[in-house]
């Protein structure tokens, strides 16, 4: 079971979900209406930390615990960026949660966000249906 | 204890999220996203002969086991750590959503708007359904969501990703501004 310590960091990564309140509608509202730092902070913080991480990864050749290099694919731009993330900031302020939080939001005791997650996952497979007459 | 119990400060609670993206990265060469489970998921269970959803899902695997620990993550907040409480948000944005016509504000979401019994009227519809679609349309048509792009891959310092967080956003103020105070008085 090698994959279970991966189980153990969502674990974690869920209740830091809760806990700072991420996966809350109201915080998502607070954020696009510009009238709180919270959210801000959380995003930005955490892209500081990740930045300095990936940085010091690179910068010193670190390798993973089984000392395999850690390689991270590149991004290539695409139209499906701009277009795809529009479409999702759409439906982020409206189901106030992104994928992450959906997760949490049911384990939290949110059972109906599970029909959420059954569409979100019927919005992917439909993407996958039509991705080839998409403008990418 | 007691200090678990509050909600995270958002100097505690975004560097312990940002330390996730190593946390994968040393553990096994994994790059943080979430969106990607979706994908895997309709790989596993409804390929049809679609070339997307044609790969090895299950090399892919950690990605599941990664989401269900989050599942298990928010149980375990909301049970144990007084996760589910009402939100303390700007009184600003408390006065705002009531007159566009919220009411309930004890717990994490507005329950009188995300419910099984508001399931079949057509604000229910909308929030949860359409909603819900629209987030897993458009994170794999961009190619990740705010995990994979706003924190991994600015992390990475990839343009790309920078761009996509940015649309997030463009989106999401347009929805709020514009269009949602329409749908909650549905």
């Amino acid at each position: 079971m090698k994959n279970i310590k991966y189980f153990f960091v969502g674990l974690l990564f869920g209740i830091m979900l809760i806990k700072s309140q991420v996966v809350s509608w109201f915080r998502i509202q607070e954020m696009f209406r510009l009238q709180a730092f919270h959210m801000y902070g959380i995003i930005g913080s955490a892209i500081i930390v990740g930045m300095i991480s990936v940085l010091i990864i690179k910068k010193f050749n670190i390798k993973t615990i089984h000392g395999e290099v850690i390689t991270i694919p590149l991004k290539t731009f695409n139209w499906g960026n701009v277009y795809g993330g529009l479409i999702f900031g759409l439906g982020w302020a409206i189901t106030g949660a992104c994928p992450g939080p959906l997760f949490a939001q049911i384990g939290s005791g949110f059972g109906v966000i599970a029909v959420t997650l059954l569409s979100a996952i019927a919005g992917t497979w439909v993407y996958g249906l039509l991705r080839d007459k998409l403008p990418h | 204890m007691d200090f678990l119990k509050q909600p995270w400060p958002w100097y505690i609670a975004g560097p312990l999220i940002g330390l996730v993206v190593p946390a994968l990265l040393l553990l096994g060469n994994k790059t943080f996203g979430i969106s990607s489970s979706l994908k895997h998921i309709c790989a596993a269970c409804l390929p049809l002969n679609i070339q997307f959803f044609k790969y090895d899902w299950k090399k892919e695997s950690w990605n599941l086991f990664f989401v269900a620990g989050i599942v298990l993550g928010g149980f375990i907040a909301a049970q144990y750590l007084s996760g589910n409480q009402n939100v303390n948000i700007n009184p600003h944005t408390t006065a705002l959503l009531k007159q566009q016509g919220v009411k309930n504000f004890s717990s994490l979401l507005p329950q009188d708007i995300f419910s099984f019994d508001q399931l079949f009227t057509l604000r229910g519809f909308i929030f949860m359904i359409v909603g819900g679609f629209m987030v897993g349309f458009g994170t794999r048509y961009a190619g990740g969501c705010t995990s994979g792009h706003a924190i991994m891959g600015i992390s990475n310092l990839q343009w790309p990703s920078l761009v996509a967080t940015c649309c997030f956003m463009a989106g999401g103020f347009a929805m709020t501004w514009f269009i949602l105070p329409y749908l909650i008085n549905l």
